[in-house]
């Protein structure tokens, strides 16, 4: 069920911006990968640029390559809808359907893309509240809307909502920053449970939740404001925030950062 | 030497302490009574006719004092709230007189003709000198017209507006069509009226009917259901479009199953306030309809009435009985009016999304 992602050449543009410059990179399947990095430094463009969210942005465009599993996202022919449905996303702020129960939030992506079998989408409704960590808050009010929940139980409601489509690979951006610790443990643990299945790609400013969820840990960089953002360096965790290749790596995690 | 050490503080030119003198809270309803009683007897002292006049004083003593007793017991500070407290209430006062004026002239005049029959029967056969008579035949063309001028306005209308949204962003269409919607904003209904007349009737050889008239009341709704609903899709968050293309949903699903539904309250306000807005149109309906007496249930075929139509054709009669059954007209008109705004309140409020528990 898990893709591998390899990225090479990638640029990404906002109109003439070139807001990221010449990233390659290996997304390993069943792990979670995290990005680090200054704000503004293309982390999320970047994130974007995985599933072809980059391009909703009007005047938005990419160049390069991201093969998953040797397929390339951005070759002819591939249409930006089954790419979005293979690779899922979680956004920085929950965001469940204001007109839809918690139910139908979850089986949205389902039934919007024509699945119509009752019984299929009540067993998926399940398994992905089950997967997200959130079916025994709910199972009582699956009728009740979703903008109901509290911050913490709306994300994992978007986190449900996004893995019922069965996607190879979830993106999540900044899926805590607007969490409380307790609820963001939960989501963490969510994380660890969840790269059973998926390939997660997460963004992050947190660097400890970075050391804690991930396997790998990318750090982006930009030299100034409005030069494009780099991808400085991708290694395993431990490395990273250890004993890291390079000075700027260091001087970000340990706080040194200008 | 440094400056920073310990200098004797200086008394604040502040008062220290947290506690004012307050004015009583009836003050303001008391200010009020005494503003009217100086205002009568100043009235009466120097024989000023005009009640209005009357008004305007009080208002204006009530302003004053309310200014002058904060001055003097509270402070520069709560003086100027005070004024400006009794400026916004006079103000909200003058914004109601002209409403409830009307209110109370039109349901005081109109009540009189109101009944089962006024709402039941045509003015087939009855003179401009008699009584009775009704306004059945206005009412269903105004309720067929309106009908059909929804039908045709509010899928183009929110057709464009969804285009002007989601698909248009900065494309010079989408800055024409934006252009062109302002632009006819502000076509006086007359013009519109005229243009069918001329398209319509003149070089089409159509008929004067409740559909000419309909006709002109499209091209009056069609701006007011573009803006307002291109308000409420620009208020529906992107965060929600883009959970639902991130699932793999295609951008036309997006648009009917997420962002329609979530505005889909506003887009029915806008829609009654539109229909609100044309109902009430009488100078296209002065040339197209024709304007008879006789009940006509096909706006299709022969000429048909109006309600705003009949209250100015009763009016012009200039008799009592058809000056009576105008204000009914009248009358009639602004309950529907009414009717179809609380309608609109009811579906918005059944339709927004629930936020609560």
């Amino acid at each position: 069920m898990a893709k591998r992602i390899d990225v090479s050449g990638l640029n990404a543009y906002y109109g003439n911006f070139r807001a990221v410059e010449d990233i390659s990179m290996t997304v390993e399947p069943r792990s979670v990968t995290a990005f680090i990095g200054p704000s503004g430094c293309g982390k999320s463009t970047f994130l974007r640029t995985l599933n072809r969210m980059h391009e909703v942005v009007p005047g938005a465009r990419v160049e390069g390559k991201v093969l998953l599993d040797n397929e390339d996202l951005y070759g002819n022919g591939v249409d930006p809808v089954a790419v979005r449905r293979t690779v899922g996303m979680v956004f920085q702020r929950p965001n469940p359907f204001p007109t839809m129960s918690i139910k139908e939030n979850v089986a949205a992506g389902l039934k919007l893309n024509g699945v119509r079998n009752r019984k299929v989408i009540d067993e998926a409704v399940e398994r992905s509240l089950v997967g997200a960590n959130l079916w025994n808050e709910v199972k009582d009010r699956l009728d009740r809307p979703g903008s109901g929940l509290s911050g913490g139980q709306q994300q994992r409601l978007c986190i449900a909502r996004a893995i019922a489509v069965e996607p190879q690979v979830l993106l999540m951006d900044e899926p805590c920053s607007a969490l409380d610790p307790i609820s963001t443990l939960a989501i963490e643990d969510l994380i660890g449970k969840l790269k059973e299945q998926f390939t997660i790609v997460i963004v992050t400013h947190n660097m400890q939740q970075a050391a804690r969820v991930s396997d790998r840990t990318a750090f982006f960089n930009l030299s100034a404001v409005g030069q494009p953002g780099r991808l400085i360096e991708i290694d395993a965790t431990e490395k990273i925030f250890s004993n890291p290749s390079v000075q700027a790596t260091e001087d970000y995690i340990s706080g040194r950062f200008g | 030497m440094s400056t920073t050490t310990t200098s004797p503080r200086r008394p604040s030119p502040l008062s220290s302490t947290l506690t004012e003198r307050r004015l009583p809270r009836w003050t303001p309803l008391a200010t009020l009574l005494g503003a009217i009683v100086l205002a009568v007897v100043v009235g009466m002292v120097f024989s000023i006719q005009s009640k209005l006049q009357w008004a305007l004083l009080a208002a204006i003593f009530f302003v004053l004092g309310q200014y002058l007793l904060a001055r003097l017991v509270e402070g520069r500070r709560q003086a100027k709230n005070g004024l400006i407290t009794s400026l916004v209430w006079v103000a909200f006062m003058l914004a109601l007189l002209p409403l409830f004026g009307l209110l109370y002239y039109t349901i005081s005049k109109g009540i009189g003709v109101i009944s089962v029959d006024f709402l039941t029967h045509s003015m087939n056969e009855i003179s401009p000198n008699q009584t009775g008579g009704g306004v059945y035949h206005a009412l269903i063309a105004t309720l067929e017209q309106v009908a059909l001028a929804t039908l045709f306005a509010a899928p183009i209308g929110i057709l464009t507006a969804v285009y002007l949204v989601e698909y248009g962003n900065g494309r010079w269409l989408a800055k024409a069509v934006s252009f062109f919607v302002d632009v006819m904003t502000g076509v006086p209904s007359i013009v519109a009226g005229l243009f069918i007349l001329t398209f319509w009737i003149m070089i089409l050889n159509m008929q004067y009917t409740g559909f000419a008239g309909s006709l002109a009341l499209t091209i009056l709704m069609l701006p007011v259901v573009v803006r307002s609903t291109e308000e409420m899709l620009k208020l529906v968050p992107n965060e929600l479009r883009e959970a639902s293309l991130a699932l793999g949903v295609p951008k036309w699903l997006t648009v009917v199953r997420v962002v329609l539904p979530t505005a889909i309250g506003g887009i029915t306000t806008g829609v009654m306030l539109a229909i609100a807005r044309i109902i009430g149109e009488t100078a296209p309906m002065l040339m197209l309809v024709f304007g008879t007496d006789l009940i006509n249930t096909n706006p299709f075929k022969g000429p048909q009435s109006s309600l705003p139509l009949y209250v100015y054709q009763q009016y012009s009669a200039g008799t009592p009985a058809s000056q009576a059954r105008a204000w009914g007209g009248a009358l009639v008109l602004i309950a529907l009016v009414m009717l179809l705004n609380l309608v609109a309140r009811g579906i918005a409020r059944w339709k927004a999304p629930k936020a609560s528990r």
